[in-house]
């Protein structure tokens, strides 16, 4: 049986994201991966698998090494849902920023 | 300037919260006053082409901030606060809900617990809130809602607004 996982669950960890930032440049082994990070070897192949299950790595055999890649199409999706929701706060402030700049002249003239 | 000011934005999923945390190029006071006073909040806490209407704010432990946010088409939902903790210019808690126009609330929206922490540094002023679920489908289902009522769709008309305001400033 396979897990669902989701993507947020998937990004809620620090060293999961560390290792998503490392893939946005190059694709690596399990090994180089591992290499950066203090953690166990078996621990950093937990993070990848958990990325992998949740289809934002893909893993693909060259040689007798297999290599990870990040999934950019499903990184969006987590912008996407994150910029919607940002999109209404960024909206609410804005206009707080006005108010407040409306109040600051108030306060100088009196 | 304004580009300037911190604006983070993160959503917790293992803790079901999220954390947002925004600078504003003003006073302490004048920041707390602009979330605690209707008047105030009625100018900006809406995002466009919403507006809403304090029907009364009760500003202590056990008080109630009860509005309606108005749509453009004049359809007024409900919208409370029920304020847990209150340190003057430093902490604003609450218990947030839908409710009917006397603050009896329902359960059409998740409700969250707000934490706002106010702080000033060099005369810029940081609110950091963070909104608190019990269960990890609340914050999806928050932002279909906001999805739904076209929060995003207005923010067209904020450019519009905010160009009238800076006319406003300048005459």
């Amino acid at each position: 049986m396979k897990l669902r996982r989701d993507i947020f669950q998937a990004i809620s960890d620090p060293t999961r994201r560390a290792i998503l930032v490392l893939l946005t440049s190059q694709t690596m082994t399990a090994g180089s991966i591992a290499e950066k990070f203090d953690a166990a070897r078996p621990t950093i192949s937990k993070h990848i698998q958990i990325l992998n299950e949740c289809d934002l790595v893909e893993a693909n055999q060259k040689g007798r090494e297999i290599y990870y890649e990040l999934k950019v199409e499903k990184m969006k999706e987590i912008d996407m849902w994150l910029a919607q929701f940002r999109a209404i706060w960024e909206n609410r402030f804005n206009q707080l920023d006005n108010v407040l700049e409306t109040l600051k002249k108030d306060n100088d003239e009196k | 300037m304004k580009n300037s000011l911190l604006f983070n934005f993160s959503v917790d999923k293992e803790n079901k919260t999220i954390n947002i945390k925004r600078e504003f190029n003003a006073e302490l006071e004048l920041v707390w006053r602009a979330w605690t006073t209707p008047e105030i909040l009625d100018q900006w806490w809406a995002p466009k082409p919403y507006h809403i209407e304090t029907k009364r704010l009760n500003l202590e432990v056990g008080g109630m901030w009860l509005y309606a946010m108005v749509s453009p088409k004049n359809e007024k939902t409900w919208c409370k606060a029920d304020y847990k903790t209150i340190t003057t210019n430093k902490l604003l808690s609450w218990l947030d809900a839908f409710c009917d126009e006397n603050g009896n609330e329902n359960t059409v929206k998740p409700r969250s617990l707000w934490t706002n922490h106010f702080s000033e540094k060099n005369e810029v002023t940081l609110v950091d809130i963070t909104l608190k679920h019990d269960r990890l489908e609340d914050i999806e289902t928050l932002l279909e809602m906001g999805f739904k009522e076209g929060f995003t769709s207005g923010l067209k008309n904020l450019d519009e607004y905010l160009q009238i305001q800076k006319n406003r400033s300048n005459t």
